[in-house]
């Protein structure tokens, strides 16, 4: 079930404009401005609390904007939903399987899910099982599975659908280098044959001046920076991305308050389930 | 089966793979009903019959089948706080499915685990010492138990997509779940109570399913089976309606 690109000017998958987020007196996103052109792999930085979370959100519908407009493959997350969702993949920054399940599962009930006909769902779950070398372990619960092996499986699970872009929000964060190689492997892969849109955010500078064709740099809420990885080095005179990024985003650590879900965690793990 | 029948299908199918892979919880919340069953049961036996109550366990028995449904329910809707917490809720969140249908397929699903778990602790007490009375009234015994477990999953769905964390969890059991049951006339007779407390009673919907079962496996139906389906029914609608509702507005 894909729902048909839209028109968009100058084939654009993501625009932005204006976006503002505010959770009370506290604006977490403060009037962002940004546009994403089909086919590339872009790439948003910025330090713990930036706002880039809060603006997957909003683009992925699970958010509402306090004011702005946002444009995903040509559709309104506000008011066309439905079509914003069957035109995205996401790979969350915390899991989102469900761990009781087997792989299999997993992606049985995601295909159900996107309205996939059981007959191209179980061809495409043997395709990209293969791609990120799960196939043999398929009917494995994934409790089971090591952080990389379930982050590959959110990924199998994210590009089942065939969806115009795919939101990867730290897809690589607490893995080894191994596997951080493997995984922007099959994006890359993926990105150059089926011309898939990459949105992602990385903290590893190296990796987003390695994969991204464009970057943007986002701070307290606004976008502080926006090229290719080699003119924001350029810019900065930086011999680094990790140089630029300092130097855009200064030397401060960024103090985070621990959300609900977070201090739940710790009592879920107290309690000792899962 | 429509694209839309099919989600609400595989949702369901998951709460009941998720419960027949957890043995300990099936054990676990076996305990409590069993527990109510054998020492009220025994216990409160020979002073039940002495105020001429008639046998204690063909009276506390249908009570004792819908607790085992009412907490197995009210806690397969409160696992919405855990899908949430680990993560699967947002992999439904942003599916382009309507938010309805996955609440219904949850609500669904919590609703026929309940009920099998109805069904064992109903054989349990055929164990204990319980008769059915009327055997071909046994088709609507089960069909209320299936309402009642529609409504109190109902209940969880609401509270599970209102609660942020686990730590109201308590607050739950021993202010909502405890008292209703309590005062559901499961465990003593409708009969020459204070006035305030008769109106609790029949103000908690839990009553209707403990005498809806009364009147279908026994013969003692204050209110008449009709009246409490009907009730049971009405009140399921609703609650499934806000609970629903409740879902469709969760944010990430």
């Amino acid at each position: 079930m894909s729902t048909p690109d839209r028109e968009t000017s100058a084939g654009l998958v993501i625009e932005v404009r204006e976006l503002v987020k505010k959770f009370g007196d506290f604006s977490a996103v403060n009037g962002v401005s940004f546009e994403v052109s089909g086919g590339t792999i872009f790439g948003f930085l910025g330090p713990n609390g930036a706002g880039k979370t809060t603006i997957i959100k909003m683009l992925t519908t699970v958010l509402r904007p306090t004011s702005g407009s946002i444009r995903v493959n040509g559709y309104d997350p506000l008011s066309e939903q439905r079509q914003v969702r069957s035109s995205f993949g996401i790979v969350f920054q915390d899991p989102s399987l469900d761990s009781e399940m087997t792989a299999l599962e997993n992606l049985e009930l995601h295909g159900v899910l996107y309205g996939i006909p059981s007959g191209a769902r179980k061809q495409r779950t043997e395709t990209l099982l293969k791609l990120v070398e799960l196939w043999d372990r398929r009917k494995e619960f994934v409790k089971n599975f090591s952080g990389g092996m379930k982050r590959r499986l959110e990924i199998a699970r994210a590009l089942l659908h065939e969806p115009r872009i795919v939101f990867l929000d730290e897809p690589t964060i607490g893995l080894d280098p191994q596997t951080r190689n493997h995984i922007w492997q099959y994006i890359k892969t993926l990105n150059a044959e089926q011309q898939i849109t990459v949105f992602f955010t990385t903290h590893y500078m190296d990796e987003a001046d390695r994969v991204a064709d464009e970057i943007a740099i986002i701070d307290h809420g606004v976008i502080v920076s926006r090229g290719t990885p080699g003119a924001i080095k350029a810019g900065t005179q930086s011999g680094s991305l990790e140089d630029a990024f300092i130097a855009l985003t200064g030397q401060t650590i960024r103090v985070e308050e621990a959300s609900s879900i977070d201090r739940m965690r710790t009592l879920g793990k107290a309690w000792g389930r899962r | 089966m429509g694209p839309q029948m099919r989600v609400i299908y595989i949702l369901c199918l998951r709460q009941i793979k998720r419960y027949m892979r957890a043995r300990a919880r099936i054990i676990g919340s076996l305990g409590q009903p069993l527990l109510f069953l054998l020492a009220m049961g025994f216990g409160f036996g020979p002073i039940f019959r002495k105020a001429g109550g008639g046998n204690y366990i063909q009276f506390l028995a249908p009570g004792i089948v819908i607790m085992g449904i009412l907490f197995t329910a009210v806690f397969s809707g409160i696992e919405i706080i855990w899908d949430r917490q680990f993560g699967f809720l947002k992999e439904t969140l942003v599916a382009p499915v309507s938010r309805l249908n996955i609440a219904l397929g949850r609500t669904l699903g919590g609703a026929v685990v309940a009920f099998i778990q109805g069904l064992v602790v109903l054989v349990f007490c055929l164990i204990a010492g319980f008769r059915i009375e009327v055997a071909a009234l046994l088709p609507v015994a089960l069909l209320a138990m299936f309402i009642s477990a529609v409504l109190f999953s109902a209940i969880g769905m609401a509270l599970g997509s209102v609660l942020e964390d686990m730590q109201a969890f308590p607050l739950i059991m021993n202010f909502l779940v405890m008292p209703l049951f309590f005062l559901s006339g499961a465990l003593f007779p409708m009969k020459g109570l204070p006035e305030p407390l008769m109106f609790a009673m029949r103000a908690d919907p839990v009553t209707y399913g403990v005498d809806s079962l009364r009147g279908t496996l026994g013969r003692a139906s204050l209110f008449g089976v009709g009246t409490d389906l009907i009730v049971l029914g009405a009140i399921a609608t609703m609650l499934v309606s806000i609970g629903a509702y409740l879902f469709s507005r969760i944010e990430l």
